[in-house]
Order: structure tokens, then sequence, then C-alpha cells
């Protein structure tokens, strides 16, 4: 187990390099205006990409899943944070709505 | 580290305030952290992990899903060079949110860049960057709010691996405080008809793509499409965005 500790640094250089080297370069360069417009939409691009499989996919190897309390929760979650537009509101909004979902579900 | 401001009105100093509104704004993350760092833990403790171990994980690596899997191939006896090349593949995706964080951080000195890398994760990039757009945010804000969530990630991990197995999972729904935060982070983000295309296009990309690749690359490939498709739409329709 002495080797978790040079694992552990080996991990986190491997984790810090995609974090810092963009930073490092692109926070000192000027960006030609279509990459701007590019990055612009990577945000909503990456959370998108990130909720939407974790919604209506499930097991492995992956396949559709849909009939979930994780999608059925998302909605009236969705509507929340569109109507409040508050972070802290959404997450124990969300929260409560989950549970209630899951004692549906069960 | 003096520059020109992030943005028009953020002009941000070091001082308390930055401090406890950067803190006091993270607790959404901290709350969806939780579960996720007890979860760790515990997986990692039943992995044979010790605390300093599950600690200096959680601190140095800070990444989720990798520290997840590391511990599950350890579990399985992999070896190391796989166990440090999967970490570097599923966080490729932290490229694309570097990238588009580096704007906002034109003012900051080398040191405070290096220091902001360490925390780029996917809750606390979607996080500050809705608040960029918002003004009154600068990088120290921002980085705050990056060391918050890394503490938080770090002692619910630390939790987890005392006795985490106790805490019967599930409870209140605090496993949908992640998700719903991101559900949230996401509305923010959707500020006009073409982000909006390009969230559908990038929802409905990942999911296929994911149902053909094992592993996370589709995090990448959705993204990077749907922010293609957004590029030629914005061309098309001429919108001008305002742009730092």
């Amino acid at each position: 187990m002495g080797n978790i500790f040079l694992l552990t640094l080996c991990m986190g250089a491997a984790t810090y390099l995609p974090r810092f080297l963009p930073l490092f370069f692109f926070s000192r360069k000027q960006l030609p205006p279509w990459l701007t417009t590019w990055l612009d939409f990577i945000p909503v691009a990456i959370l998108s990409s990130l909720i939407l499989p974790a919604l209506v996919t499930g097991g492995s190897p992956r396949h559709l899943d849909i009939v979930t309390p994780e999608l059925a929760a998302a909605v009236p979650t969705l509507v929340f944070a569109l109507k409040t537009r508050s972070l802290g509101g959404t997450v124990v909004a969300g929260m409560g709505i989950y549970w209630l979902v899951q004692r549906i579900f069960s | 580290m003096k520059g020109p401001g992030v943005q028009a009105g953020s002009v941000e100093k070091w001082n308390w305030a930055v401090i406890r509104e950067g803190a006091a704004a993270a607790w959404p993350i901290c709350l969806g952290y939780l579960p996720i760092g007890l979860a760790f833990g515990v997986v990692a403790q039943k992995a044979g992990l010790g605390l300093v171990e599950i600690g200096l994980m959680s601190l140095v690596v800070f990444a989720g899903s990798s520290q997840f899997i590391a511990v599950s191939m350890l579990g399985a006896g992999a070896g190391f060079l796989p166990i440090v090349i999967t970490t570097f593949t599923v966080n490729l995706r932290h490229l694309l949110m570097s990238s588009a964080l580096a704007v906002h951080l034109r003012s900051a000195g080398k040191g405070w860049i290096a220091l902001f890398g360490y925390g780029v994760t996917d809750e606390s990039f979607a996080f500050n960057m809705s608040l960029f757009r918002q003004g009154n945010w600068g990088w120290r804000h921002a980085l705050v709010v990056n060391h918050v969530s890394n503490f938080a990630w770090f002692a619910s991990s630390i939790i987890g691996g005392l006795g985490g197995s106790l805490i019967p999972p599930g409870s209140f729904g605090i496993d949908y405080a992640l998700p719903a935060m991101l559900i949230c982070l996401l509305v923010f983000q959707l500020r006009g008809p073409v982000y909006v295309i390009v969230a559908l296009v990038s929802g409905i990309a990942a999911v296929l793509v994911s149902l053909i690749l094992p592993g996370n690359a589709y995090v990448i490939i959705a993204s990077v499409a749907a922010a293609t498709t957004g590029l030629f739409l914005s061309k098309k329709t001429g919108t001008e965005k305002r742009e730092t």
C-alpha cells in the first residue's frame, strides 16, 4: 500500500495538467473571435452532456433507461430552476422532489 | 497580479469580503459533494485505503469519478499505469472547461493561475462561469469557491472513511443535490435560443455516444460537436455576443 502515495501523486498530475495548461496558455493570449464564441458555448454544452446521459441511461453496458426516479425528478426540478433561478433553492427543492419521487417509485 | 479588471464592473481585490462572499456562495456545491465524498470514503475504506490515503487522494486528485475508478481498479488488482492513464482520460474534459475559464483569469498572476487550475471541477466551472457573466465576480471569488468546495470534498471523504456506512444511503434525497445543481447551472446558461439548441444537440449527442462508447468520452465528443453547431448557428444568424 506504500505505492498508494506515489499513485496518488501521479493521478494528481494526470488530473492537474488538463486543468492547468489551457488556463495558463489561453489566459495570456488574445483568442480569435470565433474561438471565443466557440468557448462561450462550452459551459452549456458540457452541462447538458453531463446531465442528460445520467438521467436517461443506466447499467453496464449502458442502455437507455427512461423510467427512472432521476428523470422523473428532473422535470419539476428544471421548472423550479427556470422559475426561481436560485441555485441553493433548486438544490434543496430537487432533493425534496427526488425524495418524494423515490417514495412513488418504490 | 494587478491588471485590467476581469470584466467591467469587477474591481476585485483580496480582502475578507471576497473570501466571505466566495465561501458563502459555495454551499450548494458543498452540499452536492457531501453524498459523493461520503460514498467515496466508504468505498475507499472497503478497498483497503487508510484515512490518510483517502484524505490525500481527495486533496491531491480532487476528481470524483477518477477517484472511484481508481479505487475500484485498485480493488481489482490493476497496475499503476492503467490507473493513471484512466485518470488522465477521464479528466480530459477539463481541457475544454479550463479553456473557457481562461478568459476570466487574464488579470491573475501565474502563481494564482497554477492554484486555480487545481480546483477546476465540473461544478465549480459551471458555477463560476455563470457568476463571471453576472459581473461582480472575479477570479479571486472563484478561487475561494474552488477551495471551499475542495475542502468539502476532502472532509466528506474523510467522514465517509471514518463511518459513512452508518449513514443510510439516500437520506433526505441528498443524492440528488448534485444533479439538481447541474440542472440549475444549465438553466443559468440558457441565455438565448442558440444556447437552448446547443444544449439540446449536446444532450442528445451525449446520450447517443454514451450508448456506443464506454467511458466518458461522450462528454467531450458531444460538447465539441454542440459548441461547433452553436458557432455555425451564431455565424449564420450574425448574432454578436458580448465578449471580454
